[in-house]
Protein backbone atom coordinates (compact mmCIF):
# COMPACT_ATOMS: atom_id res chain seq x y z
CA UNK A 1 0.00 0.00 0.00
CA UNK A 2 1.22 3.67 -1.13
CA UNK A 3 1.57 6.12 1.65
CA UNK A 4 -0.59 8.11 -0.88
CA UNK A 5 -3.25 5.42 -0.73
CA UNK A 6 -2.64 4.86 3.06
CA UNK A 7 -3.34 8.78 3.52
CA UNK A 8 -6.23 8.73 1.48
CA UNK A 9 -7.83 6.20 3.71
CA UNK A 10 -7.05 7.52 6.87
CA UNK A 11 -8.69 10.58 5.94
CA UNK A 12 -11.80 8.72 5.14
CA UNK A 13 -11.92 6.74 8.22
CA UNK A 14 -10.95 10.25 10.21
CA UNK A 15 -13.87 12.11 8.54
CA UNK A 16 -16.29 9.71 8.95
CA UNK A 17 -15.36 8.73 12.72
CA UNK A 18 -15.66 12.59 12.95
CA UNK A 19 -19.17 12.44 11.54
CA UNK A 20 -20.30 9.59 13.77
CA UNK A 21 -19.20 11.54 16.43
CA UNK A 22 -20.64 14.61 15.69
CA UNK A 23 -23.81 12.92 14.74
CA UNK A 24 -23.94 11.34 18.58
CA UNK A 25 -23.08 14.02 20.54
CA UNK A 26 -25.69 15.96 18.45
CA UNK A 27 -28.15 13.58 19.60
CA UNK A 28 -26.83 13.56 23.00
CA UNK A 29 -27.22 17.30 22.95
CA UNK A 30 -30.45 17.17 22.23
CA UNK A 31 -31.85 14.84 24.45
CA UNK A 32 -30.02 16.41 27.21
CA UNK A 33 -32.55 18.34 29.32
CA UNK A 34 -30.68 20.55 31.04
CA UNK A 35 -30.27 23.78 28.81
CA UNK A 36 -26.49 24.04 27.14
CA UNK A 37 -24.78 26.97 29.13
CA UNK A 38 -21.71 28.03 26.88
CA UNK A 39 -20.44 30.35 28.93
CA UNK A 40 -19.62 28.58 32.29
CA UNK A 41 -18.67 25.32 29.52
CA UNK A 42 -15.82 27.31 28.24
CA UNK A 43 -14.74 28.80 31.14
CA UNK A 44 -14.68 25.45 32.66
CA UNK A 45 -11.98 24.28 30.36
CA UNK A 46 -10.08 27.30 30.67
CA UNK A 47 -9.42 27.73 34.28
CA UNK A 48 -7.52 25.54 36.88
CA UNK A 49 -9.68 23.09 38.46
CA UNK A 50 -8.70 20.45 41.41
CA UNK A 51 -9.10 17.39 39.37
CA UNK A 52 -8.05 16.48 35.65
CA UNK A 53 -11.34 15.58 34.07
CA UNK A 54 -10.58 13.25 31.07
CA UNK A 55 -14.14 12.39 29.57
CA UNK A 56 -17.98 12.15 30.18
CA UNK A 57 -19.96 14.03 32.56
CA UNK A 58 -21.00 14.10 36.24
CA UNK A 59 -20.84 11.43 38.03
CA UNK A 60 -20.16 8.95 35.07
CA UNK A 61 -17.27 11.39 34.63
CA UNK A 62 -13.40 9.93 34.35
CA UNK A 63 -11.67 12.36 36.31
CA UNK A 64 -8.01 12.07 38.01
CA UNK A 65 -8.14 12.88 41.44
CA UNK A 66 -5.18 14.85 41.94
CA UNK A 67 -4.30 16.01 45.99
CA UNK A 68 -5.13 19.21 47.66
CA UNK A 69 -2.68 20.71 49.96
CA UNK A 70 -3.62 22.98 52.49
CA UNK A 71 -2.37 24.84 55.14
CA UNK A 72 -5.53 25.56 57.84
CA UNK A 73 -4.34 27.31 60.79
CA UNK A 74 -0.56 25.65 60.64
CA UNK A 75 -1.55 21.87 60.06
CA UNK A 76 -0.99 20.60 56.53
CA UNK A 77 -3.95 18.98 55.61
CA UNK A 78 -3.65 16.67 52.67
CA UNK A 79 -6.28 14.60 50.65
CA UNK A 80 -7.60 13.42 47.42
CA UNK A 81 -10.04 16.25 45.60
CA UNK A 82 -11.62 12.85 44.60
CA UNK A 83 -13.40 13.26 48.14
CA UNK A 84 -14.74 16.35 47.54
CA UNK A 85 -17.34 14.53 44.28
CA UNK A 86 -16.75 17.82 42.31
CA UNK A 87 -18.24 19.71 44.94
CA UNK A 88 -21.20 17.59 45.58
CA UNK A 89 -19.84 16.86 48.76
CA UNK A 90 -17.19 17.74 51.99
CA UNK A 91 -14.70 16.19 53.50
CA UNK A 92 -13.49 16.95 57.08
CA UNK A 93 -15.27 20.73 56.59
CA UNK A 94 -13.54 21.17 53.38
CA UNK A 95 -15.47 21.69 50.34
CA UNK A 96 -15.17 23.30 47.02
CA UNK A 97 -16.17 26.85 47.29
CA UNK A 98 -19.72 28.95 45.72
CA UNK A 99 -20.52 32.01 44.85
CA UNK A 100 -17.61 34.35 45.45
CA UNK A 101 -15.15 31.74 46.73
CA UNK A 102 -15.86 29.54 43.60
CA UNK A 103 -12.53 27.94 42.63
CA UNK A 104 -11.25 27.74 45.98
CA UNK A 105 -11.26 25.20 48.69
CA UNK A 106 -13.35 26.65 51.72
CA UNK A 107 -13.39 25.31 55.08
CA UNK A 108 -17.07 25.22 56.77
CA UNK A 109 -17.78 26.85 60.06
CA UNK A 110 -20.07 26.21 62.69
CA UNK A 111 -21.85 22.81 62.86
CA UNK A 112 -20.33 21.64 59.68
CA UNK A 113 -16.81 22.19 60.57
CA UNK A 114 -15.90 18.55 60.64
CA UNK A 115 -18.62 17.14 58.45
CA UNK A 116 -17.97 14.51 55.63
CA UNK A 117 -20.71 14.08 53.30
CA UNK A 118 -23.18 15.06 50.61
CA UNK A 119 -23.84 19.13 50.72
CA UNK A 120 -27.29 20.04 49.94
CA UNK A 121 -28.53 22.24 47.44
CA UNK A 122 -30.21 24.72 48.55
CA UNK A 123 -28.92 24.90 52.35
CA UNK A 124 -27.02 27.97 53.47
CA UNK A 125 -23.24 26.95 55.17
CA UNK A 126 -21.11 29.24 56.73
CA UNK A 127 -17.52 29.02 55.11
CA UNK A 128 -14.50 30.75 54.83
CA UNK A 129 -11.83 30.38 52.11
CA UNK A 130 -8.46 28.51 53.22
CA UNK A 131 -5.87 30.67 51.92
CA UNK A 132 -2.77 28.84 51.82
CA UNK A 133 -3.94 26.23 49.68
CA UNK A 134 -0.62 24.84 47.66
CA UNK A 135 -2.69 21.61 46.21
CA UNK A 136 -1.58 19.92 43.19
CA UNK A 137 -4.15 21.31 41.08
CA UNK A 138 -4.64 20.43 37.07
CA UNK A 139 -2.19 23.63 36.06
CA UNK A 140 0.12 22.65 38.68
CA UNK A 141 0.04 18.59 37.66
CA UNK A 142 0.74 20.26 33.85
CA UNK A 143 3.32 22.22 35.23
CA UNK A 144 5.06 19.00 36.64
CA UNK A 145 4.81 17.40 33.19
CA UNK A 146 6.02 20.04 31.38
CA UNK A 147 9.32 20.32 33.33
CA UNK A 148 9.63 16.60 33.41
CA UNK A 149 9.58 16.57 29.79
CA UNK A 150 11.49 20.18 29.13
CA UNK A 151 14.46 18.65 31.69
CA UNK A 152 14.08 15.08 29.95
CA UNK A 153 14.25 17.02 26.28
CA UNK A 154 17.47 19.34 26.89
CA UNK A 155 19.18 16.91 28.67
CA UNK A 156 18.68 14.28 26.34
CA UNK A 157 19.99 17.53 23.48
CA UNK A 158 23.08 18.35 25.99
CA UNK A 159 24.00 14.63 26.39
CA UNK A 160 24.41 14.05 22.63
CA UNK A 161 26.46 17.41 22.43
CA UNK A 162 28.53 15.95 25.16
CA UNK A 163 29.30 12.57 24.02
CA UNK A 164 29.34 13.31 20.18
CA UNK A 165 30.93 16.75 19.61
CA UNK A 166 31.53 18.34 16.46
CA UNK A 167 29.30 15.76 14.61
CA UNK A 168 26.22 16.58 12.12
CA UNK A 169 23.11 17.04 14.42
CA UNK A 170 20.20 14.08 14.27
CA UNK A 171 17.40 13.66 16.26
CA UNK A 172 16.14 15.71 18.53
CA UNK A 173 19.70 17.61 18.63
CA UNK A 174 18.69 18.56 14.86
CA UNK A 175 15.27 19.60 15.37
CA UNK A 176 16.04 21.74 18.34
CA UNK A 177 19.27 22.92 17.17
CA UNK A 178 17.82 25.62 14.95
CA UNK A 179 15.61 27.05 17.27
CA UNK A 180 18.26 27.89 19.93
CA UNK A 181 20.40 29.16 17.46
CA UNK A 182 17.24 31.31 16.24
CA UNK A 183 16.39 32.38 19.60
CA UNK A 184 20.37 32.91 20.32
CA UNK A 185 21.08 35.00 17.21
CA UNK A 186 17.63 36.55 16.65
CA UNK A 187 16.63 37.24 20.19
CA UNK A 188 19.79 37.63 22.68
CA UNK A 189 22.22 38.56 20.88
CA UNK A 190 20.75 41.21 19.45
CA UNK A 191 19.57 43.06 22.96
CA UNK A 192 22.18 41.79 24.81
CA UNK A 193 25.56 42.13 22.65
CA UNK A 194 28.16 41.05 24.62
CA UNK A 195 25.82 39.92 27.67
CA UNK A 196 24.40 37.33 25.77
CA UNK A 197 26.13 34.69 27.54
CA UNK A 198 24.77 35.50 30.86
CA UNK A 199 21.05 36.12 30.32
CA UNK A 200 20.95 33.53 27.21
CA UNK A 201 20.26 30.14 29.88
CA UNK A 202 16.90 32.84 31.11
CA UNK A 203 15.79 33.48 28.00
CA UNK A 204 16.45 30.05 26.92
CA UNK A 205 14.78 27.98 29.51
CA UNK A 206 11.36 31.10 29.42
CA UNK A 207 11.31 30.20 25.59
CA UNK A 208 10.81 26.65 25.70
CA UNK A 209 8.70 26.57 28.79
CA UNK A 210 6.13 29.15 27.36
CA UNK A 211 6.50 27.40 23.61
CA UNK A 212 6.35 24.12 25.12
CA UNK A 213 3.42 24.68 27.86
CA UNK A 214 1.46 26.34 24.66
CA UNK A 215 1.95 23.75 22.46
CA UNK A 216 0.63 21.10 25.23
CA UNK A 217 -2.21 23.60 26.00
CA UNK A 218 -3.26 23.07 22.55
CA UNK A 219 -3.47 18.84 22.53
CA UNK A 220 -7.04 18.08 24.28
CA UNK A 221 -6.43 15.06 26.22
CA UNK A 222 -4.41 14.00 29.72
CA UNK A 223 -0.59 14.92 29.41
CA UNK A 224 -2.05 18.61 27.32
CA UNK A 225 -4.98 20.19 27.90
CA UNK A 226 -4.07 22.42 30.80
CA UNK A 227 -4.30 25.58 30.00
CA UNK A 228 -1.10 26.94 32.01
CA UNK A 229 0.16 29.53 29.60
CA UNK A 230 -3.21 30.75 29.78
CA UNK A 231 -3.53 31.65 33.30
CA UNK A 232 -2.48 34.53 34.67
CA UNK A 233 -0.54 33.21 37.81
CA UNK A 234 1.70 31.72 35.07
CA UNK A 235 2.34 34.04 32.87
CA UNK A 236 2.48 36.35 36.04
CA UNK A 237 5.42 34.91 37.35
CA UNK A 238 7.31 34.59 34.31
CA UNK A 239 6.76 38.17 34.25
CA UNK A 240 7.91 39.08 37.63
CA UNK A 241 11.28 37.22 37.10
CA UNK A 242 11.85 39.29 34.05
CA UNK A 243 10.89 42.16 36.27
CA UNK A 244 13.27 40.93 38.53
CA UNK A 245 15.92 40.27 36.81
CA UNK A 246 15.45 43.69 34.57
CA UNK A 247 16.08 45.59 38.19
CA UNK A 248 18.84 44.17 39.20
CA UNK A 249 20.82 44.26 36.05
CA UNK A 250 19.82 47.96 35.42
CA UNK A 251 22.40 50.29 35.21
CA UNK A 252 22.88 53.75 35.98
CA UNK A 253 21.71 55.28 32.38
CA UNK A 254 18.51 53.10 33.00
CA UNK A 255 17.64 55.30 36.35
CA UNK A 256 18.72 58.25 35.01
CA UNK A 257 16.38 57.92 31.62
CA UNK A 258 13.58 57.38 34.43
CA UNK A 259 14.10 60.21 36.65
CA UNK A 260 15.88 62.62 34.13
CA UNK A 261 14.86 62.01 30.75
CA UNK A 262 16.78 63.15 28.42
CA UNK A 263 15.18 65.41 25.06
CA UNK A 264 12.17 66.44 26.64
CA UNK A 265 11.27 69.59 27.90
CA UNK A 266 12.48 70.89 31.30
CA UNK A 267 8.56 71.78 32.00
CA UNK A 268 7.99 67.92 31.98
CA UNK A 269 10.23 67.13 34.54
CA UNK A 270 10.40 70.40 36.79
CA UNK A 271 7.26 71.35 38.97
CA UNK A 272 5.30 68.44 38.45
CA UNK A 273 7.23 65.39 37.67
CA UNK A 274 5.23 63.95 34.87
CA UNK A 275 7.83 62.58 32.95
CA UNK A 276 8.99 60.89 35.45
CA UNK A 277 6.10 59.75 36.60
CA UNK A 278 5.02 58.06 33.39
CA UNK A 279 8.43 56.41 33.33
CA UNK A 280 8.39 54.88 36.85
CA UNK A 281 4.96 53.57 35.73
CA UNK A 282 6.44 52.51 32.54
CA UNK A 283 8.56 50.70 34.77
CA UNK A 284 5.99 48.43 35.94
CA UNK A 285 3.46 48.10 32.98
CA UNK A 286 6.33 46.73 30.86
CA UNK A 287 6.30 43.43 32.85
CA UNK A 288 2.45 43.87 33.34
CA UNK A 289 1.89 43.99 29.57
CA UNK A 290 4.08 40.75 29.18
CA UNK A 291 1.94 39.08 32.33
CA UNK A 292 -1.05 40.10 30.04
CA UNK A 293 -0.08 39.62 26.11
CA UNK A 294 0.80 36.18 26.53
CA UNK A 295 -2.23 34.96 29.41
CA UNK A 296 -5.00 36.54 26.69
CA UNK A 297 -3.69 35.40 23.74
CA UNK A 298 -3.34 32.01 25.06
CA UNK A 299 -6.83 31.81 27.07
CA UNK A 300 -8.57 33.94 23.85
CA UNK A 301 -7.33 30.61 21.73
CA UNK A 302 -8.77 28.81 23.63
CA UNK A 303 -12.23 30.30 24.37
CA UNK A 304 -12.66 30.51 20.77
CA UNK A 305 -11.98 27.09 19.84
CA UNK A 306 -13.94 25.89 22.69
CA UNK A 307 -16.92 28.51 21.53
CA UNK A 308 -17.28 26.83 18.04
CA UNK A 309 -17.40 23.12 19.91
CA UNK A 310 -20.31 24.89 21.78
CA UNK A 311 -21.68 26.13 18.50
CA UNK A 312 -22.88 22.42 17.76
CA UNK A 313 -24.23 21.68 21.16
CA UNK A 314 -25.97 25.20 21.02
CA UNK A 315 -27.61 24.59 17.27
CA UNK A 316 -28.13 21.04 18.66
CA UNK A 317 -30.42 21.74 20.97
CA UNK A 318 -32.44 24.13 18.86
CA UNK A 319 -33.14 21.33 16.35
CA UNK A 320 -30.98 18.13 16.04
CA UNK A 321 -30.68 18.66 11.56
CA UNK A 322 -29.07 22.38 12.40
CA UNK A 323 -26.57 20.99 14.72
CA UNK A 324 -25.69 18.41 12.10
CA UNK A 325 -25.00 20.69 9.48
CA UNK A 326 -23.27 23.28 11.93
CA UNK A 327 -20.98 20.74 13.10
CA UNK A 328 -18.81 20.41 9.50
CA UNK A 329 -18.44 24.33 9.53
CA UNK A 330 -17.90 24.19 13.22
CA UNK A 331 -15.00 21.36 12.96
CA UNK A 332 -13.25 23.09 9.66
CA UNK A 333 -13.21 26.06 12.12
CA UNK A 334 -12.29 24.58 15.60
CA UNK A 335 -9.14 23.40 13.07
CA UNK A 336 -8.32 26.52 11.15
CA UNK A 337 -7.86 27.91 15.08
CA UNK A 338 -6.14 24.64 16.12
CA UNK A 339 -3.82 25.54 13.25
CA UNK A 340 -3.68 29.62 14.23
CA UNK A 341 -3.08 28.44 17.75
CA UNK A 342 0.28 26.76 16.66
CA UNK A 343 1.42 30.02 15.37
CA UNK A 344 -0.03 31.85 18.52
CA UNK A 345 2.09 29.53 20.03
CA UNK A 346 5.09 30.00 18.97
CA UNK A 347 4.72 33.44 18.22
CA UNK A 348 4.06 34.45 21.71
CA UNK A 349 6.55 32.35 22.90
CA UNK A 350 8.94 34.48 20.81
CA UNK A 351 7.65 37.56 21.91
CA UNK A 352 7.78 37.12 25.38
CA UNK A 353 11.46 36.24 25.33
CA UNK A 354 12.34 38.72 22.70
CA UNK A 355 10.89 41.66 24.94
CA UNK A 356 12.12 40.15 28.09
CA UNK A 357 15.56 40.06 26.00
CA UNK A 358 15.04 44.23 25.31
CA UNK A 359 14.29 44.99 28.52
CA UNK A 360 16.79 43.75 30.11
CA UNK A 361 19.44 44.99 27.38
CA UNK A 362 17.71 48.39 28.21
CA UNK A 363 17.94 48.37 31.76
CA UNK A 364 21.87 47.56 31.16
CA UNK A 365 22.12 50.43 28.74
CA UNK A 366 23.37 50.07 25.62
CA UNK A 367 26.33 52.50 26.27
CA UNK A 368 27.68 50.06 28.51
CA UNK A 369 26.94 46.70 26.12
CA UNK A 370 28.27 48.84 23.45
CA UNK A 371 31.24 50.06 25.43
CA UNK A 372 32.46 46.36 26.24
CA UNK A 373 31.62 45.17 23.30
CA UNK A 374 34.14 47.81 21.79
CA UNK A 375 36.82 46.57 24.52
CA UNK A 376 36.43 43.38 22.81
CA UNK A 377 36.94 44.32 19.38
CA UNK A 378 39.94 46.08 20.74
CA UNK A 379 41.29 43.41 22.35
CA UNK B 1 -13.14 36.35 37.72
CA UNK B 2 -12.00 33.31 38.30
CA UNK B 3 -10.39 33.48 35.03
CA UNK B 4 -7.82 36.73 36.32
CA UNK B 5 -7.59 35.61 40.15
CA UNK B 6 -4.02 33.88 40.44
CA UNK B 7 -4.24 31.24 42.63
CA UNK B 8 -1.45 31.30 45.23
CA UNK B 9 -1.10 26.96 45.14
CA UNK B 10 0.08 27.98 41.16
CA UNK B 11 2.81 30.68 42.00
CA UNK B 12 3.91 28.95 44.86
CA UNK B 13 4.38 26.03 42.78
CA UNK B 14 5.49 28.08 39.96
CA UNK B 15 8.33 29.94 41.40
CA UNK B 16 9.71 26.44 42.90
CA UNK B 17 8.98 24.39 40.01
CA UNK B 18 10.19 27.59 37.27
CA UNK B 19 13.21 27.76 39.33
CA UNK B 20 14.64 24.44 39.83
CA UNK B 21 13.98 24.14 35.33
CA UNK B 22 15.91 27.25 35.38
CA UNK B 23 18.50 25.65 37.75
CA UNK B 24 18.80 22.43 36.43
CA UNK B 25 19.09 23.32 32.82
CA UNK B 26 20.96 26.39 33.64
CA UNK B 27 23.16 24.22 34.95
CA UNK B 28 23.29 21.31 32.61
CA UNK B 29 21.95 21.54 29.49
CA UNK B 30 22.50 24.83 28.33
CA UNK B 31 26.02 25.80 29.06
CA UNK B 32 26.78 22.10 27.32
CA UNK B 33 24.30 23.23 24.11
CA UNK B 34 25.46 26.65 23.56
CA UNK B 35 29.25 25.89 23.82
CA UNK B 36 28.56 22.25 21.71
CA UNK B 37 27.20 25.07 19.13
CA UNK B 38 29.53 27.51 19.69
CA UNK B 39 32.70 25.00 19.16
CA UNK B 40 31.21 23.31 16.21
CA UNK B 41 30.88 26.62 14.50
CA UNK B 42 34.56 27.96 15.51
CA UNK B 43 35.29 24.31 14.04
CA UNK B 44 33.67 24.77 10.87
CA UNK B 45 35.23 28.04 10.53
CA UNK B 46 38.47 27.05 11.03
CA UNK B 47 38.68 24.50 8.72
CA UNK B 48 36.68 26.86 5.96
CA UNK B 49 39.69 29.03 6.56
CA UNK B 50 42.23 26.16 6.63
CA UNK B 51 40.79 25.37 3.33
CA UNK B 52 40.98 28.65 1.81
CA UNK B 53 44.65 28.78 2.89
CA UNK B 54 44.86 25.45 1.13
CA UNK B 55 43.31 26.86 -1.41
CA UNK B 56 45.34 29.83 -2.06
CA UNK B 57 48.59 27.84 -1.43
CA UNK B 58 48.09 25.60 -4.15
CA UNK B 59 47.24 28.35 -6.23
CA UNK B 60 50.94 29.97 -5.65
CA UNK B 61 52.18 26.51 -5.91
CA UNK B 62 50.49 25.78 -9.15
CA UNK B 63 51.45 29.34 -10.11
CA UNK B 64 55.04 28.95 -9.17
CA UNK B 65 54.92 25.41 -11.03
CA UNK B 66 54.27 27.16 -14.30
CA UNK B 67 56.37 29.76 -13.83
CA UNK B 68 58.71 27.18 -13.18
CA UNK B 69 57.72 25.39 -16.80
CA UNK B 70 57.69 28.05 -18.66
CA UNK B 71 61.41 29.14 -17.23
CA UNK B 72 62.27 25.89 -18.31
CA UNK B 73 60.72 25.70 -21.91
CA UNK B 74 62.54 28.96 -22.31
CA UNK B 75 65.95 27.52 -21.14
CA UNK B 76 65.61 24.37 -23.28
CA UNK B 77 64.95 26.74 -26.18
CA UNK B 78 67.60 28.50 -25.66
CA UNK B 79 69.61 25.39 -25.45
CA UNK B 80 68.57 24.32 -28.14
CA UNK B 81 68.83 27.17 -30.62
CA UNK B 82 72.40 27.65 -29.43
CA UNK B 83 73.37 24.12 -30.13
CA UNK B 84 71.60 24.67 -33.38
CA UNK B 85 73.76 27.28 -34.04
CA UNK B 86 76.76 25.68 -32.67
CA UNK B 87 76.11 22.71 -35.39
CA UNK B 88 75.34 25.01 -37.74
CA UNK B 89 78.72 26.79 -37.35
CA UNK B 90 80.58 24.02 -37.25
CA UNK B 91 79.02 22.74 -40.16
CA UNK B 92 79.92 25.94 -41.74
CA UNK B 93 83.54 25.64 -40.98
CA UNK B 94 83.57 22.21 -41.65
CA UNK B 95 82.04 22.74 -45.65
CA UNK B 96 84.46 25.76 -45.76
CA UNK B 97 87.74 23.91 -44.67
CA UNK B 98 85.74 20.97 -46.71
CA UNK B 99 86.38 23.27 -49.86
CA UNK B 100 89.54 24.59 -49.25
CA UNK B 101 90.58 21.20 -48.84
CA UNK B 102 88.80 19.79 -52.35
CA UNK B 103 90.14 23.42 -53.74
CA UNK B 104 93.86 22.44 -52.60
CA UNK B 105 93.75 18.88 -53.59
CA UNK B 106 92.38 20.57 -57.16
CA UNK B 107 95.25 22.90 -57.47
CA UNK B 108 97.66 20.12 -56.41
CA UNK B 109 95.96 17.68 -58.87
CA UNK B 110 95.88 20.44 -61.24
CA UNK B 111 99.88 21.49 -60.43
CA UNK B 112 101.07 17.62 -60.73
CA UNK B 113 98.74 16.99 -63.83
CA UNK B 114 100.61 20.28 -65.46
CA UNK B 115 104.16 18.63 -64.60
CA UNK B 116 103.21 15.52 -65.47
CA UNK B 117 102.11 16.95 -69.08
CA UNK B 118 105.13 19.07 -69.28
CA UNK B 119 106.95 15.87 -68.28
CA UNK B 120 105.28 13.99 -70.87
CA UNK B 121 105.81 16.64 -73.27
CA UNK B 122 109.10 17.30 -71.93
CA UNK B 123 109.90 13.35 -72.93
CA UNK B 124 108.03 13.48 -76.33
CA UNK B 125 110.26 15.97 -77.28
CA UNK B 126 112.85 14.60 -76.31
CA UNK B 127 111.88 11.40 -77.78
CA UNK B 128 110.79 12.89 -80.88
CA UNK B 129 113.96 14.93 -80.69
CA UNK B 130 116.10 11.41 -80.40
CA UNK B 131 114.02 9.80 -82.92
CA UNK B 132 114.73 13.01 -85.35
CA UNK B 133 118.42 12.36 -84.51
CA UNK B 134 118.07 8.53 -85.21
CA UNK B 135 116.38 9.40 -88.48
CA UNK B 136 118.43 11.65 -89.55
CA UNK B 137 121.85 9.71 -88.31
CA UNK B 138 119.96 6.70 -90.39
CA UNK B 139 118.96 9.14 -93.02
CA UNK B 140 122.41 10.96 -93.37
CA UNK B 141 124.34 7.46 -92.95
CA UNK B 142 122.60 6.37 -96.32
CA UNK B 143 123.33 9.65 -97.89
CA UNK B 144 126.57 9.36 -97.30
CA UNK B 145 127.42 5.72 -98.25
CA UNK B 146 127.46 7.19 -101.53
CA UNK B 147 130.31 9.39 -103.16
CA UNK B 148 129.01 11.25 -105.32
CA UNK B 149 125.75 11.80 -103.26
CA UNK B 150 127.84 13.16 -100.00
CA UNK B 151 129.72 15.94 -102.64
CA UNK B 152 126.36 16.97 -103.61
CA UNK B 153 124.81 17.04 -100.02
CA UNK B 154 127.63 19.46 -99.38
CA UNK B 155 127.82 21.16 -102.48
CA UNK B 156 123.79 22.07 -101.56
CA UNK B 157 124.72 22.79 -98.02
CA UNK B 158 127.69 24.94 -99.16
CA UNK B 159 124.96 26.73 -101.24
CA UNK B 160 122.52 27.07 -98.28
CA UNK B 161 124.79 28.59 -95.94
CA UNK B 162 125.87 31.95 -97.35
CA UNK B 163 128.78 33.79 -95.70
CA UNK B 164 127.89 36.89 -95.24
Amino acid sequence: MSYKSFERKLAVVLCTLMLVFSCKFTWAAAEETEEFDAGPFIIEHVIDSYGWHICGDGDKSVTIPLPIILFDGGHPVVFMSSKLHHGEAAYNGYAMGWGDNQGSIVKLDGDYADYTGHLEEGQEYDAHVCKWDISITKNVCALFISLILISCIFLSVAKRYKEHPDEVPSGLQALLEPVIVFIQDEVITPSLGCKSNKYAPYLLTLFFFIFLNNMLGIVPIFPGGANLTGNIAVTGILALITFVVTTLSSGKEYWKDIFNTPGVPWWLKFPLPIMPLVETIGIFTKPFVLMVRLFANITAGHIITLAFVSLIFIFGQMNPAIGLAVSPVSIFFYIFMGLMELLVAFIQAFVFTLLSAMYIGMAIGEEELHEEEAAMVEA
Amino acid sequence: MELIKPSFGLIFWMLIGFGILFFILAKFAWPIITNGIAARNKKIADQLEEAAKIHEEMASLNKKHEEMMVQAKAERDALLSEARKVSDEMYEKAKLKASAETQAMIEDAKKSIYFEKMKAITDAKNAIANFSIDIAQKLIAEELTDREKQEKLVEKWMEDCHFN
